[in-house]
């Protein structure tokens, strides 16, 4: 018999739906695959089990009563960057210790009132900030896949990682993420699951912990395809309490999955062939335009000729909106506070304990950037070098292209410790950050696994608002692709 | 561009981090790493090129000119590490 915790969320709605089983049922199962497999992997940072049973329970009666809604006892793990009223929130971080919202973030606030229960709050780079889950005040998440024939543990990727392996380990349905240069799709690729960055402004940001306002977008990881549509489709607002969010309808996301592809038009674009790069990776990108070729699209060679300078004025505009974001962790108002002779002083030595040294080194250069005599040098062009990233892709669809395919990252999983060198692990969203630079939305899917059985995935890029047709083509690579899951070696 | 130790202790201070000398030996190399990294930008020919504000083409919403929220002080200082009376409490500021 399947067990409860393989389900996707479409399965599990629809036998919901059937009274094969019950909400609680269900979330009981979630947490005991957490009791049983978190230690290995530290996915979750707290397990909110009262709060989870309570809505479970809700859920069960609303089932009852024939109300239920989308989402309706769908157990999630929340990234512990979305404020949860009363619950832990510290984007993983130590400055903000023992911080409990008083309030509820837009996204987790439209999950529950579509029905779905919170399992708990997810492990991740401290303040989004990383790309291997290495940063996080609270440990490393370990990926639940390993190389064939090893017992090494690998990094699930970051800065979603807890969210990423909660998924892949079986220990929610789904997840909140969130992606600011690629931190929901690198670790999707690295994990065997399926994540989406939605466009800038399709999700509301209020009460997500900011680290880089301007890139920063809230999105789902989970099994499939189709569940990532179901999510996002909960997730997706415009909210008054967020000036950014945009006034336009939110389509039916889920009518998407299963359309034809047939004469769609698919850009390869040249440039995201890097030196370098592994050759499975190519093939895997080769394959992927086969697959979308014999499903009917047309595919055309394009160029971004802008992609390579993405990263490097990422590593601008991200530190320098950081550096001011970051500025409110001052031990006055919440969190960690470490005294000293003066106010000055106090300051000084509660970010110094507080933060970790990856975030340490983003709020310098951040505030090196933007200091004075040097904000044209750096800053400005910077966002000039953005509007040249956002052209090219503007010149793409109006050429007609519908969506982009690319490799999501450079390589598969690597081992905690392997990357030391902060630039060498800034690449790893060099496939991914153009997104964010230029606001468009990008989903990754496994698309195949290397010599060593690691999962790898494909990504695609899309118009502004044009999450459906990433959908669309996105399930096409997942039904030529399969599904892919790691053997459980972490439960006990 | 690059830092030197001393331009290291100024950013610190400014982003309000103690650093000890040690830290910003440390440090200098790691910026000095990354600022190289982010040069490559002096490549890109941005002659005419406006700076993006916005990714997404819309009008900046505005609220009203009023009071929308609030009356919940109690709330608001509930996470602070010192509070007196619904106020926050830092050391001394002024002599």
């Amino acid at each position: 018999m399947t067990k409860l915790t393989d389900l996707t969320i479409a399965e599990a709605r629809d036998k919901l739906a059937a009274r094969e089983f019950t909400a609680t049922e269900l979330t009981e199962s979630y947490l005991s695959a957490i009791e049983s497999g978190n230690e290995a992997l530290n996915a979750y940072i707290t397990v909110t089990s009262d709060i989870a049973r309570a809505q479970a329970k809700v859920s069960d009666e609303k089932i009852a009563a024939g109300e239920a809604r989308p989402l309706e006892g769908i157990p999630l793990g929340i990234k512990d960057l979305y404020a949860t009223k009363g619950v832990h929130t510290q984007a993983c971080s130590h400055i903000l210790d023992g911080f409990k919202p008083e309030y509820e973030s837009t996204v987790t606030q439209n999950l529950f009132d579509d029905g779905a229960v919170m399992l708990g709050k997810l492990n991740m780079d401290e303040f989004a900030m990383g790309s291997s889950n290495e940063t996080s005040f609270y440990g490393n998440v370990v990926n639940p896949w390993r190389r064939n024939g090893s017992d090494t543990a690998l990094v699930p990727g970051g800065s979603s990682g807890g969210s990423a392996a909660a998924v892949a380990g079986k220990m929610c349905a789904a997840a909140t993420a969130s992606d600011t240069g690629g931190s929901i799709r690198q670790p999707a690729a690295l994990t065997g699951t399926v994540g989406i960055k939605p466009t800038y402004g399709r999700c509301s940001r209020w009460g997500m912990v900011a680290f880089a306002s301007s890139l920063d977008q809230a999105g789902p990881i989970g099994r499939t395809v189709r569940d990532n549509a179901i999510l996002l489709q909960s997730m997706a607002s415009v909210d008054a309490k967020d000036t950014t969010s945009v006034d336009a309808p939110v389509p039916d996301y889920e009518s998407f999955v299963g359309k034809s592809i047939k004469g769609m038009k698919i850009g390869i674009p040249k440039e995201y062939r890097v030196d370098g790069m592994p050759a499975v990776i190519d093939q895997l990108w080769q394959q992927g335009i086969d697959w979308l070729k014999d499903a009917g699209a047309e595919i055309v060679e394009i160029s971004l000729p802008h992609t390579k300078y993405a990263l490097p004025a990422y590593y601008i505009v991200a530190p320098a909106e950081a550096s001011s974001n970051l500025a409110r962790y001052d031990g006055v108002r919440y969190g960690l506070r470490v005294p000293g002779n003066d106010i000055v002083e106090m300051y000084e030595n509660t970010r110094a304990a507080g933060f970790g040294d990856e975030v340490k080194r983003r709020v310098m250069i951040g505030t090196y950037v933007l200091s004075a005599g040097y904000y044209d040098a750096y800053y400005l062009k910077a966002q000039k070098v953005r509007t040249l990233i956002k052209r090219d892709f503007d010149l793409a669809w109006e050429n007609g292209v519908d969506a982009i395919l690319t490799p999501t990252t450079p390589d598969a999983a690597f081992a905690p410790g392997e990357i030391t060198d902060p630039v060498t692990m800034y690449l790893n969203d060099i496939f991914t950050v153009t997104a964010n630079m230029a606001g468009i939305p990008g989903i990754s899917i496994p698309a195949g696994l290397n010599k060593d059985g690691l999962p790898l995935g494909l990504q695609l890029l899309g118009k502004p608002f044009d999450e459906g047709t990433l959908f669309q083509v996105g399930e096409v690579i997942e039904q030529a692709a399969g599904r892919f899951n790691a053997a459980d070696w972490w439960s006990k | 561009m690059s830092v030197d130790l001393n331009t290291v202790k100024r950013v610190a201070h400014l982003a309000r981090i103690k650093v000890s000398d040690e830290q910003a030996e440390k440090m200098t190399g790691e910026l000095n790493a990354i600022l190289g990294f982010v040069e490559q930008l002096d490549e890109v020919n941005i002659d005419g090129v406006e700076p993006l504000t916005s990714v997404v083409e819309q009008t900046m919403k505005k609220r009203v000119d009023g009071q929308t929220d609030g009356g919940y002080a109690e709330k608001i200082v509930s996470n602070a590490p010192a509070t007196e009376d619904n106020f926050f409490m830092v050391p001394k500021v002024v002599e």
